[in-house]
This record gives C-alpha cells, structure tokens and sequence, in this order.
C-alpha cells in the first residue's frame, strides 16, 4: 500500500513528515517533566482503569463464570466443562441459534456489504443529488435497532403489512415474521437495509482517499474502468477493506436488538447473543451456562478480533 | 498549520484536488444515456431505502382503525397529528428524553476527552509500550457486549454509591453506571481513529511547541486537539448515535421504568394485549429525530473526518 493515500490534507503533511529518528523520539521522552508524568498517569490511568474494571475484568470473569453452574445467589461450584457438553446436546436453541449467526453473517457480507460498495461506487463520481442519496442510503443507520424492528413489523405484518399489500396477498398473506422457516429471512433484509448504509459511508470515505493519479495510470495503460477498479482502487483500500470485514462479522455476531424489538428471539429468530441474555437476564438465571453461551461467541469473535490486530500492528509498524 | 487547518469541515469538496473537480464538471455536463440509468437506479433505490422510513411516518398520522380496515399500504381517510400528541403527553417521552440526554452527552464528552488525550499519548508522545495500550483499546471494543453482561451486574450491584449521586445507592440501576460503561467500552474505537489521525499531523508543529517550552498538557490541548477536530467532529456523530440508539446496557443494568432511556421506554408504548402500531409508529418517528438531525447537520464534516481517520496507510 502506499504512504498516506492522499485524502485531503494528507497532501500536505506527507511532504512536511520527515522519517521519525530515533534519536529525536528518544530526546521527546526525556523532556517529560514531573507535571507531565503526573498528567500522563492520571489520564491515562483513568482510561486504562476503566477498560480493564470494565471491559476486560468482566470478560475473564466471564469465561471463569462458566465452568460453574452459579445462579446469582448459590455459591460458585465448579462443574468443569458440563456447561459446554450440555450447550451441544441437550440444547436444541444453540443449534438454530448458530444457523442463524452464521446466516447473518454469510447475508452480510455477500449480499449487503457488496450492495454497500457498489453504491459507493457510483456515488462517488460527483454526479448530481448525490446528497440526497447518499442521505437516503445512511438513514436506516442512524436508526435504532429497536426502531428498525418495528418498522419491520409495519412492512411485514401477516395481515395489515405494506409487503402482502404490495404483492398482492392480502387473501392469503405470508406471515412474514411468524413462520419460523422465512422469518429470518425477512429479518434479515432488514438488516442488510441497515448494513448497506453503514458499509457505503465507510467506503465513500475510503474512495475519497484514493489518489486519482493511479486511476488515470491505470486508465492510460488501456484498462478498463472495471478492471481497474478490482485491480487498482480494491487493493489499495485494503485497511478500509479490512474495517469493513471485521464491523461486518461484528455487527453479525452482535446482532441482538433487531430480533430481540420483535419478538424476542425466539421462534425461528434465535440467536447466540439473544440466547446469552435470556439466560443470564431471564428469570430462570442460568448464569454458568449463559457464560458459556457468551464464551463460544466470544471465541468465534476472538478469530476475527486477531485477525483485526494483526493489520493494525502491520500498520503501525510502518 | 494553516495547510491543515483548511481541511476542516467547512471545505472538504475542494479536497479531491484541481484535476479531480475539473474532470467531475466536465463529466457532469455532458448528459450521456449512460448517466440517465446511472441516476434511474440510483433513485429507485434510493427511494427504495427511505420507503420503510415513510411508511412509518405515513401510519403514524392514521387512525388505527383506518389501517386495521385497509392495511397500511392504502389511501388515507383522514390524516391527524393525534398520535403525536398523544406520544408525548401520555407517553411522557421528555422524560424519556432527558434520561437519554443525561446518559449520552456526558458520555461523549469523556469519551472524546479521554480516548483524544490517550491517542495523542500513543501517537505524539511515543511511550514505550503504546503499541500494547493501542490493542488492549482497540480490542476491548470488538468484545461482544454479552460477554460482559454478568460480571458488570454483579460488579455494579456490589459497589455502593451515596444516595446523593445514584438513589439505588449502587452503581447498578444509576446513569453514572451507564455513562460509565458506554466510555469504557467506546473507548477502543476512538482512541485507534485518532490515534491514525493524530499520527498524520507534521511533527514539525509540535515540535515548534516543545522548543517554546510548553508542557505536555498544553500540547495537547492547544496544538493537537484543535488539529484533530474533524475527527473529532466524525466520532462526535458516531458515539452519539450509538450511545443515543443503545438498548442492551440499559436493558440490563438499569432497572427503574423512570430512568430507561428512550429506545427502551419505546417499549412502554406496547399495551399488554393490545398494541397500536400507529401510536408506535409516531413514537418512533420522534426518537429517531434527534439522530437524524445530529447526521444530517454534521454529514460534510462526518465524511471528511472518517476520509482522514481512516487512510492511514
């Protein structure tokens, strides 16, 4: 990738940034005196107190939490890994509820995050009312998930929804919402809506930033538009590209409020973040277990989060 | 300085350059066959997206039993602001509103305050180990939420609170508790946008501070963070809709009806058996506004700030 891909101001600060030497950055840190130190550690304390009592405390916890069956008020009895064997096979949600995670997640990136870039794509060439488009394409992701369920409830509903109407089944609707086999389909466009939003927001920022001159390079080698758009503008996006990809298998793995606004996700919606909170939450307090539940999601998270870093280190490195 | 500074929100069109704005104009006066379909797509699909949004805009201003006779995807018989009125007053969303403003402003605040100062310490003060501090952020906010929810119930109902900051006299069930977990757990996403962002910024300036004997603190603040403002401006947007739109942290460490922010008070508008989705459907309509404004209002300076947040390459 090449060095600062030239959004705006970039331009003039790349000129400006000369190689950092080390023996400028070794003089930075020995000019710290005492009233810096102390400004250093307080702030930056606080924010490393807060994100480790709060963030990372919990989740080993979490994970110690689960290998117990603690309720909320007995006391913590270790039970190894019971809770694990029984989420595979006595638990028939867990099943549905990975299906539909990783569902979620194939219809994201194939279907929403694709649909994203292409409308970054073509908003991208100056062309007219592309305020307006652009406006309308990022609407739902300012939305609350919950809002965004219940709108779905307006499009969907069996008998007075726009959908039926729209298709002309008003004497024999689709219960859109209700039948456990397509309403997750249904939920799903809805959030794809969400998504694609979100994606082509990202990517029009990421296209801005793309230096016009290895267009036109590519472009005076005889290449066509579309070529150059896989060969040369893709590639070069790659850190946006990489954004991209782990805000979509995030936004799969959370997936939450959207079923949750619906019907609580049960019913042919479940879902692994769904089914940690009922248990946990709900009343019966499975608390070992639902940490359980909260580790196998945390683990596939953990996949993508490494993944993540490693370009972030790469980066960084530079 | 200045060459850094024109990059703020109020002129990020001049951005692409001589070339690019001069191509663009001459592209968009020849109006070709090619661009027509261009702008026939666009607008259908456009449409496509925002038809949701209206119809809920379009059933809150009808009758329920106009939409329960003839779905709602009909003519109207009547349209009123009924509903509206009704949402507020009896739904008492100002309350609701407040609970949500109480909780996100703050938030975003220190959000912004502390996640800028530990990007600057990461990326202008070269500390040692500010790669580690780096991830440890980063990582923190890609953690499902979920993971979280037992340990911080039990963690927040254990540690006490005088009655004058939180009347559970806990942290669970208070907004400090809330503002407290949305900065911890946002953090991570802003301290790794801006510590990119800050990295950009020429040492010279900086530099320039130090030899006029200026103390860490006053770089920071007075060099630094007024250079980072369009980021800034852009995870402003970003932190307050999210904060604005969250539901789980509410859901799960609050437990009072009267402090729920508005996304979960929306759930108060269901009857037990009963629910009128047109009276839903305004409900949703007003909390949606305020994000929708915020986006709308700062949309130059959100695109210009994540363009340069983003291609740190």
């Amino acid at each position: 990738m090449t060095t600062t891909p030239l959004a705006p101001s970039a331009g003039a600060t790349t000129s400006s940034d000369g190689p950092p030497s080390g023996s400028r950055r070794a003089r930075r840190v020995r000019r710290l005196g005492p009233r810096d130190i102390t400004v250093l550690a307080v702030l930056l304390g606080a924010a490393l107190v807060l994100d480790l009592a709060l963030v990372w405390g919990p989740t080993v916890a979490s994970i110690t939490l689960s290998f117990t069956d603690w309720n909320g008020i007995s006391d913590l009895r270790w039970v190894g890994t019971e809770n694990y064997q029984d989420i595979v096979s006595t638990y028939p949600p867990f099943q549905r509820a990975v299906r539909n995670n990783v569902l979620w997640l194939a219809f994201l990136a194939l279907v929403a995050t694709p649909l994203g870039l292409l409308f970054a794509v073509l908003l991208d060439r100056e062309i007219r009312f592309t305020r307006f488009y652009q406006s309308a394409f990022y609407l739902p992701v300012v939305l609350s998930l919950a809002i965004v369920g219940f709108i779905a409830q307006l499009v969907y509903a069996r008998d007075y929804g726009a959908l039926n109407a729209l298709l002309g089944r008003e004497n024999n609707p689709i219960d859109w919402l209700g039948d456990p086999d397509i309403n997750i389909w249904a939920v799903l466009g809805a959030a794809g809506w969400r998504h694609v939003g979100y994606v082509m927001i990202l990517y029009l920022a990421g296209l801005k930033a793309v230096d016009p001159s290895l267009k036109e390079a590519a472009a005076i080698d005889g290449a066509s538009e579309v070529q150059t758009f896989f060969r040369v503008t893709l590639p070069t996006m790659r850190p946006i590209n990489i954004i991209v990809l782990v805000i979509t298998v995030i936004e799969g793995l959370r997936a939450f409020d959207i079923v949750y606004a619906i019907n609580n996700g049960r019913n042919g919606l479940e879902l692994l973040s769904v089914l940690v909170t009922e248990n946990i939450v709900g009343e019966a307090s499975r608390i070992g277990f639902g940490s359980a539940l909260a580790v196998i999601l945390l683990v596939i998270a953990l996949g993508f989060i490494v993944t993540y870093l490693v370009q972030i280190l790469r980066e960084d490195r530079r | 300085m200045t060459a850094v500074t024109s990059t703020s929100p109020a002129t990020p069109p001049s951005t692409t350059g001589a070339s690019g704005v001069s191509s663009a104009q001459r592209r968009k006066r020849r109006i070709t066959p090619a661009r027509i379909a261009l702008h026939i797509v666009l607008m259908t699909a456009a449409l496509g997206w925002l038809a949701p949004v209206l119809l809920a805009v379009y059933a809150s201003l009808r009758p329920y039993a106009d939409t329960a006779a003839h779905g709602y995807l009909s003519w109207p018989e009547r349209l009123t602001f009924d509903y509206y009125i009704q949402v507020w007053q009896d739904a008492e969303l100002p309350r609701y509103f407040f609970n949500t403003l109480i909780v996100t402003v703050p938030a975003v605040i220190i959000i912004l305050f502390l996640a800028s100062f530990v990007a600057y310490a990461i990326a202008r003060v070269r500390l040692p180990g500010a790669r580690v501090l780096l991830v440890l952020f980063t990582a923190g906010n890609l953690l499902p939420p979920q993971v979280l929810i037992t340990p911080l119930y039990v963690l927040y109902n254990k540690l006490p609170l005088p009655w004058w900051i939180s009347d559970s006299m806990s942290l669970y069930d208070s907004y400090l508790g809330l503002i407290a977990i949305h900065v911890a757990f946002q953090l991570g996403f802003c301290v790794f946008v801006l510590a990119n962002y800050m990295r950009q910024i020429p040492t010279e300036i900086t530099e320039a501070a130090l030899v006029d004997g200026a103390g860490l603190w006053k770089r920071y603040l007075t060099v630094t963070l007024p250079l980072a403002r369009p980021a800034l401006a852009a995870l402003a947007t970003l932190e307050f809709t999210w904060i604005y739109n969250d539901f789980l942290w509410a859901l799960v460490l609050m437990s009072s009806g009267d402090k729920l922010p508005i996304t979960s008070a929306l759930n108060n508008l269901r009857g037990q058996f009963f629910t009128d989705y047109n009276l839903l459907a305004a409900g949703a309509v007003l909390v949606a506004l305020p994000t929708i404004i915020v986006f709308n209002l700062l949309q130059k300076q959100f695109i210009a700030g994540l363009t340069l947040g983003a291609n740190k390459g």
